[in-house]
């Protein structure tokens, strides 16, 4: 179709489609980030993510599926490495982010063959946004929706309590592992548009501005999508008009209105 | 003889090879009120967690019957604020319908807060929410840990009436955990006094002068138990609806003569 067509091929307008897919699933996985107290547990899943690309190099597989399987093998070693409770969790993330990264980094430099744009893995960028890409976006973003929908009672309410969830013959643990996986997606796709270091950004500031207006669970998971959306709109309009990085862009335009709502707004009943 | 809700055999969880649960036998059926008292740390949220599944066991068994749906009020909701939550909201997350929620809420005396933001509630509220959440489920077996945490005296009271009516009610068994001696002794149809093991078991009137209750709580507890009694018996007129149940009194003014000759 050639108005299709003519859209896809203009780089800013892939990128905007890309960015509204991933605003899309991370309004809904932001809000359990917010919820289950997960921020630096995602940052360190988003930190590995460098580690991820260096390794789909290293064995020649595509960057995202790179990026998923490093991400999946991390979360399940933190998950393992928590239970024997022998450092306490931030310090077992901080290690683990920041090595992950460290690593991720090395590896790459010993590969001088690859070119890299590095600044664009770390803070994301505007043209890097192909066709391929964007059928990753949306496929990603429809399992983790069609995941979300399904699993929505179990995952609120092991969110809510763990043991009463349990109790009530919720499978928390299979659940949480559930989670993990989609966080793993979602910055495997998410990286491209607003980089390794502020996918987290993407996921939190949105649904904590949403709290500041929802009154349900479900209700704050929509209007993070919305406030999602604004922050991938207006930052890739500034990132175009104004030459600025993307990732930074939209976390800045994240930020505003983040401000404005807290600023302006008053508090919802619940 | 109809099957026991739940059967405890020689139950022991140890934590890092330390004993938390030691060589535990228990028979609960329905009808039954058991509660578990003992210091901290004698193992009673342990016990009760490898009753419900969540505590993995080192020896021994747990058996639970068919089919058992369980009722759980856990010590504490503490909640993430972040996560708007009516209790309209919390109580359909339990897969009842409406109709039974409210029904459940109106129970337990909390029904006009339906609609009110879950983090608003009161200590005693919560508890009350978290009691009608289990009951919503009509259990067969209802697990309360430290039921009447955070709720005045007046309310413990009335919370462990609750208990017992909604026993009666649904025919259900009961354990739970307190600390609030002198109620569970009103309240209760068998005590376990647990410090690892069992120490001691049996009804209210007799198991505070057990020698191994006495060793547990010391002297002056299990005495204080006895006095209480007395003093609520012969005060009656001045401290009013402090504790209810005049058949209890009597049982306990029994106990108390036992204690002091």
């Amino acid at each position: 179709m050639p108005i299709i067509d003519a859209v896809l091929d203009d780089f800013f307008w892939r990128a905007l489609i890309g960015g509204f897919g991933v605003a899309l699933v991370a309004g809904p996985l932001g809000c359990f980030v917010v919820w289950r107290r997960m921020a630096y547990f995602g940052d360190t899943l988003a930190h590995s993510a460098l580690l991820g690309i260096a390794l789909s190099f290293l064995i020649s597989v595509p960057l995202n599926v790179g990026v998923i399987i490093t991400c999946v093998v991390l979360a399940i070693a933190l998950v393992l490495f928590s239970r024997s409770r022998a450092l306490a969790t931030d310090t077992l993330l901080g290690i683990l982010a920041h090595s992950a990264l460290a690593i991720g980094l090395v590896t790459l430099s010993f590969m001088p063959d690859v070119r890299v744009d590095l600044t664009g893995l770390l803070f994301g960028d505007l043209l890097a946004m192909s066709r391929a890409d964007l059928a990753w976006i949306y496929g990603g973003a429809a399992v983790i929706l069609i995941l979300l929908a399904t699993l929505w009672r179990g995952l609120l309410m092991s969110t809510i309590h763990e043991e009463l969830a349990k109790v009530e013959g919720i499978p928390v643990e299979r659940l949480r592992l559930v989670l993990m996986l989609m966080f793993s997606l979602v910055i495997a796709v998410a990286m491209k548009i607003v980089g390794v270091l502020l996918i987290t950004a993407l996921l939190i500031i949105p649904a904590a501005t949403a709290r500041r207006l929802a009154h349900s669970p479900e209700h704050m998971t929509l209007m993070a999508m919305v406030f999602g959306f604004i922050a991938v709109g207006g930052g890739l309009s500034l990132s175009w008009h104004l030459d600025t990085p993307a990732g930074p862009s939209v976390v800045v335009t994240a930020f505003s209105v983040f401000l404005l709502v807290y600023g302006s707004a008053r508090r919802a009943p619940s | 003889m109809p099957e026991a809700l739940v059967t405890l055999n020689q139950l022991s969880v140890a934590l890092d090879g330390r004993p938390v649960v030691d060589r535990v036998n228990l028979r609960l059926d329905r009808g039954d009120i058991i509660t578990i008292i003992g210091p901290n740390g004698a193992g009673k949220t342990t016990l009760i967690k490898a009753i419900l599944g969540m505590q993995k066991i080192t020896e021994g068994s747990v058996k639970l019957a068919q089919a058992l749906t369980i009722g759980y009020v856990p010590q504490h909701l503490s909640l993430e604020t972040t996560l708007p939550l009516t209790v309209r909201r919390f109580m359909s997350l339990s897969g009842c319908a409406s109709a039974q929620c409210q029904a459940a809420l109106e129970k337990t005396g909390v029904g006009h807060l339906m609609d009110s933001s879950i983090h608003h509630l009161s200590g005693g509220e919560r508890q009350r929410l978290l009691l009608a959440r289990a009951l919503a489920r009509r259990p067969d077996l209802l697990v309360l840990d430290e039921p009447a945490q955070g709720v005045d005296i007046n309310g413990q009271a009335a919370l462990y009436d609750l208990i017992r009516q909604l026993r009666d009610e649904l025919n259900c068994g009961v354990i739970m955990i307190s600390h609030d001696l002198h109620l569970v002794m009103a309240a209760t149809d068998r005590v376990i006094c647990l410090n690892q093991h069992v120490c001691c078991s049996g009804y209210p009137a007799d198991i505070s002068h057990d020698p191994a209750f006495i060793e547990t709580f010391g002297q002056p507890v299990a005495e204080s138990l006895a006095v209480y009694h007395h003093r609520h018996n012969h005060q009656h007129d001045l401290h009013g609806d402090v504790v209810s149940g005049k058949t209890l009194g009597d049982e306990h003014s029994r106990e108390c003569d036992h204690a002091h000759h």
